[in-house]
């Protein structure tokens, strides 16, 4: 049997969850406080997945950037390509939370959104 | 002069939410001072995730949290003027305020929230010996640069402390290109949250070197290297234990400090603790009709909990513009011990308080297994079991208005760990 | 061709550049850093020593005593900040009587006014938070504080007001005599070569390197560090003279002082290094200055250090300044080894070295020297009504952008657009103290850069702290490169 130690990151608590598991099956979850430690571990340990955040280009707007992120989480092992896919990624002001600022980012099939109004400039 | 009934002096979550239940509670005339150019405060550029999960049951980023904050204050009318310092707060309530537009200005208020935040810990608070070149940063100027600015402060980054805006910058700087070398944190244990251990630095394979410090920084116009080293139980540095980076930028997390430049003019009263103010159970100073919440009166770990608290400052303050101050109340202390560092509030004067009053602390070193005990005088009230306990998070216990009304003679309330 | 070249720019420098701009002269300062004041004037104690702790008879001593007695005049001229606050040599009951007695006795030689020895009592009347065991001081009334960077800002602004030229990120690379005339080769695009009738070096820990270009009679400098720390605001009044400690088994000891800007400065150690450019501090630098600083003064309030920093002495084997003509190298001149008490001297020797080039050259005085300089207005020293008047006619008075020391975009736009403007954030921060308080910049400098980028203007990138490599950012975001492939 396998044990996989995971600190659960659903909330600031932070509960030391262990996954046993035999032959990629999970047999028992322990250590968790709620059913988020239990889903995040059961999660993260076959498909682990993260909200990524970042910034792109503003053009004429009152900030020369505005932040984003992901809609929804994207597999754990595509955070470079999401990361690297808003090289260049310029948007034009104004901008509204929400906004679609890269739809399909990096082929995950998730949209990156805008998390900040950015108004026009002048 | 401008007649006010509350000022609020920051529009960041605390002043926001402040001002927001201040006008639910029957406030009209509030004005919130912002010396920044728009409302929400640090958390602008705080672009990541995992903000309000307390507050609205979902993952929000910082910009994200604080709109909804503000569209509320909007939709109330709250009044709010930008791109202005207060210069001075007297202790009569009367603020001095400039900007470029109105010049120097007096408002007199009936009550005032401080809700001015804090500041990063500098290198030379620290005293790390070394040359002092450009690059070395604290991670929230870098933070603004990256992502306010859109710049990037360096490429080879070495981070000093744990505190969760440095865990933040490590996986924000990996993502945009930088190297991240090692996080050292003087402490045996980290200043974040673990969920930022996890996801800042376990996922990026950033290292985190606990029980380390920065013993020499090379490089006389710009950083080139950053010398680390274990310490011992004294937190001295080992002789023996150096590394050696090869870095251009040095990230400093080690510390948050209240600003309190502002209440220490008005005459309030700080804890050598927390360096915030010392309160009541109303958030109230020693100055009368003075409240304060959010940072400036203690580092919280969560912007739900400064909102949380903001809330309880503005309505109190609503309830003192309303009914001014009582009088002949009986006081109760709040005795923070054996590993409890401090408490917020300090006193509570229980005719006053609401139903239940959350006393806020932080323990100061980490426990496993341990408990929270609350005593009254000699009488063990509460008794909560806690598997973990760090000094990184804030933590909790509620006190009930009945239990101390029902003892008339109970003069101390003692909040300690026990059981480590 | 220059009647005189002034090679660095000090607070020596700069001085001597000042006191020669009184007569007709072709003049330039050639300055190896991006600003002036970079070195041993940027990181001392800010004293205006009494003088009594100069060997009588010494140029240092004579230097001194009569630099202490100009500072009034100065200040007030050229608008520095100074104080004379008086100062106290300390010593503790296991110390002896007549290390003060001696201390006296030289101070009276040297000629310094109203020295007196202090009881216990009156002393701690004086200075409630002096060490239990300190029994007695030398009091010397005529003891100040000055801000360094704002004499040596205040020497070189009026100098240039008064035509010196300065050729600032300029560094010396050789230096020879020929026909009668000096050749300066230096390390600038646009002044590749400089030839002058005289020159003058005020080269700091270089000084010997410069001399021994041309002269004989070799010089050897050694750069002796001194390590400090700077308190905040709040720990300004712990102390209100400036207190020194009578040398004992701990060594020379440090002084702790309040400064002129209203701080507390605690310092320096002495130790001499081989390498003129080592201004880091070190572990047992500090850990000797808390160490020490609790022999005269207690209950400092160190958790308010704010920043620490070392500076170097130009320490000269022969122990005093070396003031005066070459005698085998006619028309250079040196003002080296001017180490503690350099900064209380420089406006002597400034007189001093113009006088001598005055008669060497038979310069004849103008009649257009303007004596005055006004200093960076602060609108925090103003009325109410003043700041309103003066943010009406310039609202860039009415924006606080060192929230620390409320510093306004107007005090940094002077700070920019002054002669000898500052170009990057040291600059500003020692023309205006933004970045200078207790965060030490940490909110203030994107907003200082923006300005700097705006006025000058200069790119973001050519942004710096102290010009050189000391650049802020190296690129956008996504756009450096991923530093592990």
């Amino acid at each position: 049997m396998e044990k996989r130690e995971l600190t659960c990151i659903g909330c600031p608590l932070g509960c030391n969850i262990t996954v046993s598991m035999e032959n990629g099956e999970i047999l028992d979850v322990t250590g968790n406080t709620c059913k988020r430690g239990d889903d995040y571990a059961r999660k993260e340990v076959t498909n682990p997945t993260r909200i990524v955040t970042s910034t792109v280009q503003v053009s004429g707007g009152v900030s020369p950037t505005v932040s984003c992120k992901t809609r929804q989480d994207i597999p754990k092992d595509k955070i470079f390509d999401v990361a690297g896919a808003l090289k260049g990624v310029c948007v034009q002001a104004p901008v509204a939370i929400g906004d679609v600022v890269c739809a399909d980012v990096a082929g995950t099939g998730v949209d990156m959104v805008a998390t900040k109004d950015i108004a026009a400039a002048g | 002069m401008k007649n006010v009934d509350l000022v609020i002096v920051g529009g960041g979550p605390a002043g926001l939410a402040a001002a927001i239940s201040a006008k639910e509670n029957g406030i009209d005339s509030i004005l919130i001072i912002e010396r920044d150019k728009e409302l929400g405060g640090i958390l602008n550029q705080c672009i990541h995730n995992g903000f309000g999960l307390h507050t609205f049951k979902e993952e929000l980023t910082g910009p994200e949290y604080a709109a909804r904050f503000i569209a509320e204050a909007k939709k109330l009318n709250i009044e709010y003027i930008l791109n202005t310092m207060v210069m001075e707060i007297g202790s009569d309530k009367k603020i001095t305020a400039m900007n470029r537009t109105e010049g120097l200005f007096e408002i007199q208020a009936k009550a005032v929230i401080l809700a001015m935040g804090c500041r990063e810990r500098s290198r030379g608070a620290l005293n790390i010996p070394g040359y002092r070149p450009a690059g070395i940063y604290s991670a929230g100027t870098a933070q603004r640069l990256v992502n306010m600015e859109g710049f990037m402060p360096g490429k080879e980054v070495v981070i000093l402390g744990s505190g969760d805006i440095g865990l933040i910058m490590a996986r924000r700087m990996t993502l945009e290109g930088a190297k991240v070398k090692v996080v050292a944190e003087l402490m045996p244990y980290s200043g974040g949250l673990k969920r930022n251990i996890v996801q800042c630095l376990n996922d990026f394979g950033i290292p985190l070197k606990l029980s380390h410090t920065v013993v020499d920084i090379e490089g006389k116009e710009r950083v080139e290297a950053v010398t680390i080293a274990e310490v011992g139980s004294d937190r001295r540095p080992v002789p023996g234990t150096e590394e050696r980076y090869t870095c251009d930028t040095l990230l400093l997390s080690c510390g948050l400090i209240p600003e309190n430049e502002l209440s220490r003019g008005a005459g309030v009263e700080l804890s050598r603790v927390t360096s915030g103010p010392v309160v009541n159970e109303s958030l109230e100073t020693n100055i009368e009709g003075i409240f304060a919440c959010g940072n400036v009166l203690h580092v919280h770990d969560l912007v739900d909990y400064v909102s949380e608290e903001a809330k309880n400052a503005g309505k109190n303050a609503a309830a003192y513009i309303q009914k001014g101050a009582g009088t002949d109340q009986r006081v109760i202390t709040i005795n923070p011990t054996g590993g409890v560092r401090y408490s917020v509030p300090c006193t509570i004067r229980p005719e006053r308080m609401d139903e239940t009053l959350t006393v806020r602390f932080r323990v100061g070193d980490v426990y496993k297994n341990c408990s929270i005990v609350t005593y009254f005088d000699e009488e063990k009230i509460s008794e909560r079991k806690r598997p973990v306990m760090a000094p990184g998070e804030m933590e909790q216990v509620i006190l009930k208005k009945a239990d101390l009304l029902e003892r008339p003679g109970l003069k101390t309330v003692t909040i300690t760990v026990e059981g480590a | 061709m220059y009647d005189v070249a002034i090679i660095g720019a000090g607070v020596v420098g700069c001085a001597i550049a000042r006191e020669l701009s009184r007569y007709d002269v072709k003049a330039c300062v050639i300055e190896r850093d991006e600003d002036v004041c970079t070195g041993t004037s940027k990181a001392n104690s800010a004293i205006v020593h009494a003088g009594f702790d100069a060997e009588p008879g010494s140029l240092k001593a004579k230097m001194n005593v009569k630099g202490n007695a100009m500072m009034d005049d100065i200040a007030e001229k050229l608008d520095v900040p100074f104080r004379r606050n008086g100062s106290l040599v300390v010593r503790t009951k296991e110390q002896d009587r007549a290390g003060l007695e001696k201390l006296m006795e030289k101070g009276e030689k040297n000629g310094v006014p109203g020295l007196k020895l202090l009881s216990e009592d009156e002393l701690k009347k004086l200075e409630p938070n002096l060490a239990d065991d300190v029994v007695e001081a030398l009091f010397a009334p005529t003891g100040g504080i000055v801000c360094p960077f704002h004499l040596t800002m205040a020497y070189a602004e009026n100098a240039a007001e008064n035509g010196v030229e300065f050729f600032l990120n300029t560094e010396l690379i050789s230096i020879k005599s020929a026909n009668g005339c000096f050749v300066l080769e230096a390390a600038n695009q646009e002044h590749t070569s400089i030839e002058a009738k005289t020159v003058v070096n005020a080269a700091g820990v270089y000084a010997d390197w410069v001399n021994n270009q041309l002269s004989a009679k070799k010089m050897h400098i050694i750069a002796r560090k001194g390590e400090y720390m700077l308190l905040d605001k709040t720990a300004g009044a712990h102390v209100d003279h400036t207190i020194f400690q009578l040398p004992g088994k701990m060594g020379k000891g440090v002084l702790v002082t309040p400064t002129v800007h209203g701080n507390l400065l605690v310092g320096p150690t002495a130790t001499d290094i081989e390498n003129k450019e080592g201004v880091n501090t070190t572990q047992d630098g500090l850990d000797q200055v808390t160490a020490k600083s609790a022999l005269s003064v207690k209950n400092l309030p160190l958790r308010e250090v704010i920043t620490s920093f070392a500076g170097l002495r130009a320490h000269e084997d022969g122990d005093d300044f070396i003031i005066g003509e070459a005698e085998d190298v006619p028309g250079f001149f040196n003002a080296a080894g001017i180490e503690s008490p350099g900064l209380s001297s420089a406006p002597a020797i400034g007189v001093t070295v113009a006088e001598l080039l005055k008669n060497k050259l038979s310069l004849k005085e103008k009649a257009d020297f303007h004596e005055t300089r006004k200093g960076i207005l602060r609108p925090s020293e103003l009325s109410p009504e003043e700041q309103n008047r003066l943010i009406k006619e310039n609202p860039a008075y009415g924006n606080i952008i060192c929230r620390c020391e409320m510093i306004t975009e107007g005090e940094i736009l002077d700070a920019i657009h002054r002669p000898l403007g500052a170009r990057s954030l040291d600059g500003v921060k020692r023309r205006t103290r933004a970045g200078m308080g207790r965060c030490q910049s940490g909110f203030c400098s994107p907003r200082t850069m923006e300005i700097l980028e705006r006025e000058v203007p200069m790119d973001i990138y050519a942004i710096s702290k102290s010009g050189g490599k000391s650049t802020f950012v190296v690129g956008k975001n996504k756009e450096i490169g991923r530093a592990d492939s």
